[in-house]
């Protein structure tokens, strides 16, 4: 499985190490609020709702360059749009390896 | 350009706000979590562009479009690529960028936002100096959109040089022009209008306060060069 890498960041921060602690400062902040609501929606089958909360989390795993991850997750949020959720394991895994990730930065 | 960021995620007004900084003629004055509170802020405050995020909840991106009878020119962020044929429906956006974005891509979509703001006031002219034709009493006529449309002398507050461009701002409303500096004093009553520093022109009457080097014209604080600053003082009824 792919791990999450901060390629993306460093490509578009121009080398502006401020810059760059403070995007992952705020991935750090947003990303776990993101995910418990996604979760809480998910385990409800509100599945509209989770899929917004799956198309928002999409640009962190953007990102945080996961490029195959992040097409898993644009077919989830559209499994979730029609009631459906496949790939939900798989959604879920992505969001354990960012956590970790987040946590050890 | 006076821009402002209007999306639900910190991570992605961050980074837009970040490729904002590296254009120098490109100023975000006020970021936004949600449509509501922009629009709020344009109704009180004049932008030039606008970097909205189409996916937000309760209000989106389309919906705040569709709320602006004079909308800003727009460039749409979004992570969803299938709303792109929708977007160009609305003549108001000029380009639209999916998350993530890159420097490069962003700084076409700037370039675009340029020739959108700029560009009306050049169609149907042959130079900047035709652009401001006559004066007629209190009366200064502009050419904008092959219109010549007409501005009320008294009701200008400031004008000020941005490039090949003016921008004439007055009560109600405000007017970018391709023209010069030079070309509108020429135009505006002297009794009026003073130069006060190489980029802009005031309407001495309009002056709330005056501080050091500068003047507060309504919400604008202008700089007043040091060569200026005596025929200023000898415009202003002293106590």
């Amino acid at each position: 499985m792919e791990q999450p890498n901060l390629s993306y960041i460093h490509s578009m921060s121009g080398g502006d190490k401020l810059f760059e602690e403070k995007l992952i400062n705020i991935l750090k902040d947003e990303f776990p609020n993101e995910r418990k609501i996604y979760y809480q929606n998910y385990k409800s089958n509100n599945f509209k709702l989770a899929a917004e909360n799956v198309h928002k989390l999409k640009h962190k795993i953007s990102i945080l360059g996961l490029e195959k991850s992040y097409e898993i997750a644009v077919a989830f949020e559209n499994n979730l749009l029609e009631g459906n959720t496949n790939l939900g394991q798989e959604f879920e895994s992505i969001l354990i390896s960012i956590t970790n990730y987040l946590e050890k930065l | 350009m006076n821009c402002i960021i209007i999306d639900d995620e910190a991570a992605a007004r961050a980074i837009i706000s970040h490729f904002c900084s590296s254009f120098n003629n490109l100023r975000v004055i006020e970021e936004f979590p949600n449509a509501i509170q922009a629009i709020k802020f344009l109704n009180q405050n004049e932008v030039d562009l606008i970097f909205l995020d189409i996916h937000m909840p309760d209000f989106t991106g389309i919906d705040f479009i569709q709320t602006l009878k004079n909308p800003p020119k727009i460039v749409l962020t979004t992570s969803d690529a299938n709303f792109a044929i929708q977007a160009f429906e609305y003549d108001c956006i000029v380009d639209y960028l999916v998350k993530p974005i890159s420097s490069e891509r962003f700084t076409k979509a700037i370039q675009k936002a340029e020739n959108a703001v700029f560009k009306p006031s050049l169609e149907g002219t042959n130079s900047g100096a035709e652009n401001i034709e006559t004066t007629s009493g209190n009366d200064l006529y502009v050419n904008i959109d092959r219109r010549l449309i007409k501005i009320d002398i008294p009701s200008i507050y400031l004008v000020e040089a941005k490039g090949d461009y003016i921008q004439i701002k007055t009560e109600d409303k405000n007017y970018t022009v391709h023209s010069t500096l030079k070309k509108i004093e020429d135009k505006l009553p002297i009794d009026l209008f003073l130069k006060v520093h190489r980029s802009f022109i005031i309407n001495v009457k309009k002056i709330i306060d005056i501080e050091d080097n500068s003047v507060l014209i309504k919400k604008d604080v202008i700089p007043v060069s040091r060569s200026n600053r005596p025929e200023l003082m000898k415009r202003l009824n002293l106590l």
